[in-house]
């Protein structure tokens, strides 16, 4: 065994100290271990994917005292070495210098909840013999003391042969013991009393016998759980509190998303105006205007309407309370031979199919995770809304239905989200009684205790949210718009922009035509359908390039355009068809990585473009006569 | 008591006392210690690695609102349980321990 235990970073040989240290952080779900490395590495990290599987990580640097740097790798929550899901095997995979183009691990911080710490020794024991050097962090340590529970750590790191460091992400308490751990190499565990091929029993014995010899006092069962859990899962108050948190997530993010999205509109269209009267006149201010900044400013107006669902979800599941919420969906979801595991996914796919699809690998059972991958884009995403807001304002009468909050058009809206869940319930029943039927399905959910939501780890989950859409935004939407911009202004005559009807555009309409007249749609609405392929809302900007740039319809606003154009009937064909459709190139991309074939995303491509274009055939068939 | 009848209450009776209680079979807030699983090595391997380990004792914390899945507490861990798991953990109450 090498001497390198007292090895302060001045005696360090250059390259040393010089070479990048790789530290994983590795711990049970729910012991506080992205709130740790978010403390540690604050802004300084960066979200990534594994090579060949989508099991997102974070990778963060860490600077000590003498300047070094670390790089910090927070791997998904582990339960055991057993991996049972996605996640739990990228980890374990990693651990064991099995995963491609991840740099071997150095030392591993294992990040345990000091409040249940007979539980997760076991885990220890099993990380320990693994033979990293190994610092052992009992998180929660202000619950811990708060509950009346107390430990000897140094007993502890006697008795596992390695550091132990008492800490709390949420004070703070502990961090420079871990800080100094990263960035100083560190010696492998001393060979100690660990249990050796042990069953569960033994394993779990064993830790019970460590706890004691360190004078481990369990800290009372936290009464607020207990108490909270009975009002959340109460016979009748329970499916209540569940039925309007779900109604609420939704109310914010329409009222308050709206709202802010309506005011960057308003930014974005007088920021282009001011742009636009800085440029010449001409093809270039064309091109800037009405090919990039139109074009990606329609999809950039829906970035506050997505973190504010991101934000909701994160608040409820940092406290812990959308556990409970897939406690009291699971009766709903067996019933399509589902469990409650789905719930969380499928919720987040109201704001996005994508990361809904990256989050479904927490689900073990693979039949039901490619069941949930399929059933996902059912969900109305937001970028649906603008496309359902759009067609609604101009199709469907301001009419009150019930009072005045509840009108025709809110009523028109809740029916094609209801509609999406509908076809997601029907189609996950026939695939989970078809094909994708599997054997009794274990649901086994931990019950994290319930926290309080801290702002930091919110806003970094923000944060990566926004990346990623604003990656989307910047690389699939400015493709789209540059292309169409170029499709319509092509091919020149007499040195000049066509007539949109003798553009290329216009012939890539007239082409499909024949295939969307049965729905009632005509070549414009089709050139729409064909960008929105790329993304559902590029029908917006498709639609505004098209008639703005019509001289015909140059005064007319988009909305009365749209009347003009299209049959109510066509526009209820049109709706039904963005409610089933799989417009969306970065779905069709994930599920793609996610099931490792392009067998499922080319069915669920094909089930959901044949069950949008029948429905709008049927819608058109008895509509077009009103 | 018409002897038939007794029969078979008597029967149902032993058969009640014969077939080890379950998970399943324990009511909200009462507790008992686990005994063994009727499942295959994966499943039970996945529950031990949970928290549930023969010989620990377990609560009944909570029923979800249709009386399924369950909230069991192993020591500092809870966990959600669907009754067609539940019914394949036995469990050795306590109150028969005392008799």
């Amino acid at each position: 065994m090498s001497v390198s235990c007292h090895t302060g970073p001045g005696v360090l040989p250059e390259e040393l100290e010089n070479s990048a240290r790789t530290v994983a952080l590795v711990g049970p779900p729910n012991s506080g271990k992205t709130t740790l490395f978010n403390r540690l590495t604050g802004l300084r990290q960066k979200v990534g994917n594994f090579p060949g599987v989508t099991v997102e990580h974070h990778t963060g640097l860490v600077r000590g005292e003498n300047g070094q740097e670390v790089s910090v790798i927070d791997l998904p929550g582990i339960y055991s070495l057993t991996p049972v899901s996605e996640d739990e095997r990228v980890t374990v995979d990693v651990l064991e210098g099995r995963m491609e183009g991840i740099a071997r691990i150095d030392a591993v911080v294992l990040v345990t909840d000091a409040t249940n710490l007979s539980h997760h020794l076991v885990l220890a024991a099993r990380i320990i013999a693994m033979g990293f050097p190994t610092l052992v962090v009992l998180n929660m340590a202000d619950e811990l003391k708060k509950q009346g529970g107390s430990v000897d750590v140094l007993s502890l790191a006697r008795q596992l042969g390695t550091p132990v460091v008492l800490a709390s992400a949420t004070t703070g308490e502990g961090l420079p013991a871990i800080t100094n751990f990263l960035t100083t190499p560190s010696q492998s565990p001393i060979p100690a009393d660990l249990p050796v091929l042990q069953d569960a029993r033994g394993y779990r014995d064993w830790a019970v016998r460590v706890g004691n010899k360190a004078g481990y006092r369990k800290p009372a069962t936290p009464v607020w759980t207990h108490r909270l859990d009975g009002i959340f899962l109460h016979r009748i108050w329970g499916p209540i509190i569940f039925a309007v948190t779900v109604l609420l997530v939704f109310q914010v993010t329409f009222v308050v998303g709206q709202g802010l999205s309506t005011l960057l509109q308003h930014g974005l269209q007088s920021s282009g105006r001011h742009l636009g009267s800085l440029l010449p006149d001409g093809m270039v201010r064309s091109f800037v205007i009405n090919g990039i900044w139109n074009g990606v400013g329609s999809v950039l107006v829906f970035l506050p309407q997505i973190l504010i669902l991101f934000l909701v979800i994160g608040i409820l599941e940092d406290s812990g309370y959308l556990a409970r919420a897939a406690v009291i969906a699971d009766q709903t979801m067996s019933r399509v031979g589902l469990n409650g595991k789905s719930f969380i996914p499928l919720l987040s796919a109201y704001a996005c199919a994508v990361p809904a699809i990256m989050a479904t690998r927490t689900i073990p059972s693979k039949r039901d995770r490619i069941a949930t991958i399929l059933i996902a884009p059912f969900m109305t995403c937001s970028a649906r809304l603008p496309v359902y807001t759009m067609f609604i304002a101009a199709f469907i009468p301001a009419k009150h239905l019930m009072g005045p909050f509840f009108g025709a058009r809110a009523a028109a809206m809740l029916s094609l989200y209801v509609l999406g869940f509908l076809m997601a319930v029907f189609t996950a029943r026939i695939l989970k009684s078809t094909i994708l039927r599997s054997d009794a399905v274990h649901f086994v959910m931990e019950m994290p205790p319930y926290r309080w939501p801290t702002v930091s780890s919110l806003g970094l989950r923000l944060l990566d949210r926004s990346k990623v859409f604003l990656v989307r935004a910047g690389t699939i939407i400015l493709a789209v718009a540059v292309v169409l911009w170029m499709l319509t202004n092509f091919p020149m005559q007499n040195g000049k922009p066509p007539a949109i009807e003798d553009s290329y555009v216009a012939s890539i309409g007239h082409a499909i035509e024949p295939a969307i007249r049965p729905l009632g749609f005509d070549w414009k609405i089709g050139v729409g359908l064909v960008s929105s392929i790329a993304a559902r809302e590029g029908i917006i900007a498709t639609l505004g390039t098209l008639y703005g740039i019509d001289p015909e319809e140059h005064a007319m606003d988009l909305q009365a355009a749209l009347h003009r154009e299209l049959s109510f009937g066509g526009a209820v064909a049109l709706l039904l068809f963005f409610a089933f459709a799989m417009q969306c190139a970065s779905t069709i991309a994930v599920v793609r990585r996610e099931t490792n074939s392009w067998k499922w995303p080319a069915a669920q491509f094909a089930y959901m473009t044949a069950v949008a274009y029948l429905s709008a055939f049927v819608a058109y068939h008895f509509l077009k006569n009103f | 008591m018409n002897t038939e009848l007794k029969m078979i209450f008597n029967f149902i009776n032993r058969a009640r006392h014969k077939s080890p209680a379950t998970l399943a079979d324990l009511k909200v807030g009462e507790c008992a210690v686990l005994g063994e699983f009727e499942l295959e090595p994966g499943t039970a391997e996945h529950l031990m690695n949970l928290g549930l380990i023969p010989g620990v004792e377990v609560t009944v914390a909570h029923s979800g609102p249709g009386g399924d899945p369950r909230i069991y507490r192993v020591e500092g861990t809870e966990l959600a349980l669907r009754g067609e798991l539940s019914r394949c953990i036995a469990v050795e109450p306590q109150s028969a321990a005392a008799d």
